[in-house]
């Protein structure tokens, strides 16, 4: 697949198509890519990688890019064309300045599972059909596959991808995934019991704001966080009040618009459960106002920015929460 | 015994507040019993804060030689200034320092012709070490100031400059200002196209303080008529937490600002990265 | 040399727990982290706990003082406590090193007494590395996995940890806990050490070419072209500055608490645009030269300052926790000419 892309971002710049290509560039190791906009064939010949670690939704960097003259090519995978095609409904990428293209993915691995299950000195992965061929500085190993996948990954919402002008490989469809079942969970839990929850999770918060940055969904010229003016400014929780509100208040800001694709919590240096927040919003989104899923379609109104008269009472979901 | 730490401020108390321009004024700052919180070198800066509210770095305007109070001139322009601007005297604020190193008064100043350049609120930290060398005379050579400012009005300091510069011998004051007024007589035009027009003599040592544009001007201007960089001084502003060289925000390059600088001459900067 | 068991580790644990604060690695569903040792709790294997030691020293939020405030009068009311008795055992080589560094900021004249106090209260135990990671490059800066500074270094080989004071503190806790160690002599250890060499040298990043970062050519640094390319993909967070051992920027914040105005002290960094956003000016416009600041500072302005002490210590948390995996190797080799 890899020299599948590379052939496409060879071809799309050689034909004058686009003039800059958004793809992940290789790093020392097989598992840290960086996010990277190639200019020249040389440059992707030499390390445009695509493979289970390609994991960084490219979709947000398109907002910064597309403010730059030229067309830039990206490559989406599926759950990043949600995103994409969310950031084009708030108009924050003009679509005629980028030319996406639709590429398959079957998961992404999660480096820090892989460490969890004792390997260590990770210097190099293979993939082999369902398995990993790990080597390491201690020696050759191996991993199922599935217990390398990202949790995001394991609970894969859609295989279709919503948004592109060209795709590579089949089309996929929509899941039918368990991604709400870690919710449910939560909800089944006492008032007690789950703020005890919370309060463990986000009392390891240490504010660097890598979720907020990675979040396609946060896009704002100037975080109200950020922001001397809006009162809330905040770089460190002074209380521990503060350290929920942070993210209570984030929730709250891309609620109806978060698309679940899981960024907040891969890029968490501190491996705090974030999209579980957010999955409670798209949970109880759902069960108010029907199944909405943000970025599937482009010309649906969101619930929150809609009204209906079948809508849900204030009052319901009171009572519901009791 | 603890330690002082030099993070924890001492209490002030405001005791005069001048009004200087439409948007600067000068605040008197005293011990609660009445003293001079600390001696300082013409140049360095100190910090001021009302809790609650923030705490930034000023540079000090009144002379070492006062012994009896600092002052400092401010501009309204953010937060913890907006704040002062609102405080009437008998307010107390939190006050550390001095921090900084000050012009070289002591040593590469002494015998010098100087030539002070500032523009706008740029007067406040030369009017310091204008002062300190008005009081010991005959330590420099002749002294030049070159001041401008949008209008009248917004000349810092003006009072003083009419009343006591001005007829002190051996001092040659210029003002300028911006754009015409009625009740204006003097020198009309922006500070860099001044100095030249004065032409001056190039044995001099220059101090200029102002806005980034002034200074780049001035800076050109001098230099075109025969200055050379190690005769001209400036003193920086940066944003800063910590005053002595820890919080790591007010660097360039190597040099911390607050410690090393904010006075540097400009052969010095050009050897730093120009991020300020 | 002294030894004890690794099955009588929890009774030494709880001996220095009765007297001081014991702060140890421990493993947690979310990886290793310090924490105040509790009964059970047993010593992790990994490298590298997810915050850094500098925590020790440096928490990113600390109370510095209160301001009591009525009408037009303030008054500084004293807060502080930062007094405690603590011992952390099982810091890794590049953990202790950053201590050093560390050191040469907050004690350096005028001395930062927060930090002092609680440096002054602390006994280090550190660990050696029987197991390196991929990520880790403390030997570029001259640094041996194999023996840590600290008051006392330790060694697990086989199922005993042998250990050996370095510091009169050490002998002091050494000597406090006599009664549950043995006598040891060295040659098990001398091996261990020849052994965590030799995996070190196999390590892919244990020389990164960090020698041609030099303070003379400072202007030529600050000037490479390739910052731009580098920090294209910056998302502008904190995770590097915040894992990392030797970070130090902080801000001063105040909080009202309706009480009172607490004035605190938190981590900052240089990534953030606000770092050194003035009212009226910015001299760090874009992201390129916030991130130029942060390599810049520990490879050539700490040095400059710091008789040729770079500002890393090569953990490679960094390495691990970047959300896009750029990273001070990565800068090192770039900037540094191989590649």
């Amino acid at each position: 697949m890899q020299q599948v892309i590379r052939d496409k971002a060879l071809s799309l710049l050689e034909a004058g198509k686009v003039d800059r290509v958004l793809a992940w560039k290789e790093g020392e190791f097989f598992y840290d890519q960086t996010p990277h906009v190639f200019k020249t064939a040389e440059e992707i010949n030499r390390s445009l990688v695509y493979n289970g670690f390609s994991a960084a939704n490219l979709s947000k960097y398109l907002v910064k890019e597309t403010l730059k003259d030229g067309m830039i090519a990206v490559f989406l995978k599926p759950c990043d064309t949600y995103s994409f095609s969310q950031l084009l409904k708030e108009h924050r990428i003009p679509r005629e300045k980028v030319w996406a293209v639709g590429i398959p993915c079957d998961g992404k691995l999660d480096i820090d599972r892989i460490r969890k299950a004792g390997l260590r000195g990770i210097t190099s992965i293979r993939e082999d059909g369902d398995r990993l061929s790990v080597s390491t500085i201690y020696g050759e190993k191996t991993v199922a596959k599935s217990d390398a996948l990202a949790e995001r990954c394991e609970n894969c919402k859609s295989r279709k991808h919503i948004v592109y002008d060209e795709l590579i490989g089949s089309e996929g469809e929509a899941l039918d995934s368990g991604r709400f079942d870690a919710v449910e969970a939560l909800e089944k839990m006492s008032p007690e019991e789950r703020f005890a929850f919370w309060q463990k999770e986000l009392s390891r918060c240490i504010r660097c704001n890598a979720c907020r940055n990675a979040c396609p969904a946060c896009t704002c010229e100037k975080c109200v966080f950020d922001n001397p003016a809006s009162g809330i400014e905040s770089k460190a929780p002074a209380s521990s009040f503060e350290e929920q509100n942070f993210h209570i208040i984030r929730a709250f800001h891309v609620v109806g618009r978060c698309t679940d694709c899981g960024e907040c919590s891969r890029v968490c240096p501190q491996s705090i459960p974030l999209h579980l927040i957010n999955r409670k919003f798209i949970k109880d989104i759902n069960e108010f106002y029907g199944t909405y899923q943000a970025g599937e379609n482009p010309d649906e109104r969101a619930p929150l920015t809609n009204f209906d008269k079948d809508d849900m009472e204030p009052a319901d979901a009171f009572r519901k929460g009791e | 015994m603890m330690q002082k730490e030099a993070l924890l401020p001492e209490i002030g108390v405001i005791t005069d507040i001048r009004i200087d321009t439409p948007d600067v004024k000068t605040f008197r700052v005293v011990t609660p019993d009445g003293k001079k919180p600390f001696l300082h070198v013409p140049g360095q800066c100190a910090m001021l804060s009302i809790p609650g509210v923030g705490e930034a770095l000023f540079s000090i305007t009144s002379s070492p030689t006062n012994t009896e109070f600092l002052e400092f001139s401010i501009k309204k322009c953010g937060c913890v200034t907006s704040f002062l601007h609102s405080i009437e005297p008998g307010q107390y604020v939190t006050i550390r320092g001095p921090y900084g190193n000050g012009f070289p008064v002591e040593s590469a100043f002494l015998g010098k012709d100087l030539l002070f350049v500032a523009g706008g609120i740029g007067l406040a930290p030369l009017r310091s070490v204008i002062n300190y060398c008005r009081h010991y005379r005959d330590k420099y050579g002749k002294i030049d100031i070159v001041y401008g400012s949008r209008s009248m009005q917004d000349l810092v300091d003006y009072r003083e400059i009419i009343d006591e510069w001005c007829k002190e011998e051996g001092i040659n004051v210029h003002l300028t200002i911006d754009r015409e007024q009625p009740e204006w007589s003097g020198h009309v035009g922006f500070v860099p196209n001044f100095v030249k027009e004065l032409g001056f003599d190039t044995g001099k040592t220059a101090v200029l303080c102002g806005p980034p544009i002034m200074i780049k001007f001035t800076l050109a201007g001098l230099q075109e008529i025969g200055f050379q960089k190690d005769q001209i001084y400036t003193t920086l502003e940066m944003r800063m937490k910590c005053g002595i060289g820890k919080c790591g925000r007010c660097n360039l390059g190597d040099k911390f600002i607050c410690k090393d600088g904010p006075v540097f001459r400009f052969d010095q900067l050009e050897e730093l990265p120009d991020e300020y | 040399m002294k030894k004890i068991a690794l099955q009588n580790l929890p009774k030494l644990f709880s001996a220095i727990s009765e007297s001081k604060a014991l702060y140890l690695p421990v493993d947690t569903e979310s990886g290793a982290e310090f924490r105040l040792y509790r009964e059970g709790d047993t010593l992790s294997e990994a490298c590298n706990t997810n915050r850094s030691a500098k925590d020790f020293f440096f928490p990113q939020v600390e109370d510095m003082a209160e301001f009591k405030v009525e009408g037009k009068k303030i008054e500084v009311l004293d807060i502080r406590r930062e007094s405690e008795e603590f011992v952390i055992f099982g810091a890794r080589a590049c953990d202790v090193k950053s201590f050093e560094i560390l050191d040469s900021v907050f004690l350096a004249d005028p001395v930062d007494t927060y930090y002092k106090n609680r440096r002054e209260h602390v006994t280090v135990i550190s660990l050696a590395c029987n197991f390196p990671e991929e990520t880790c490059f403390c030997s570029t800066f001259g640094i041996d996995a194999a023996s840590p500074a600290g008051d006392v270094a330790a060694w697990i080989i086989d199922e005993e940890l042998y250990m050996t004071a370095l510091t009169e503190k050490g002998e002091a806790f050494l000597s406090a806990h006599a009664a549950l160690l043995s006598d040891a002599d060295e040659s098990k250890v001398d091996k261990k050490k020849e052994e965590i060499a030799e995996i070190c040298h196999r390590l892919p990043l244990q020389n990164l070419p960090v020698e041609h970062f030099k303070a003379e050519k400072l202007m030529e640094h600050f000037n490479d072209p390739k910052w731009a390319e580098l920090s294209q993909s910056c998302i502008g967070c904190g995770t590097c500055t915040f894992v990392c051992p030797t970070c130090q920027c902080f801000d001063i914040r105040d909080f009202d608490t309706g009480n009172g105005i607490q004035r605190y002290r938190c981590w900052d960094s240089c990534m953030y645009s606000d770092f050194t956003q003035m009212a009226a000016a910015q001299p760090r416009l874009t992201q390129l030269e916030r991130f130029r600041q942060r390599f810049m500072h520990k490879l050539v302005y700490h040095p400059a300052n710091h008789e040729g002490t770079y500002g890393c210590v090569g953990c490679g948390r960094c390495l691990a926790k970047c959300p896009i995996s750029m990273n001070i190797a990565k800068v090192i080799k770039e900037i540094g000419g191989e590649k």
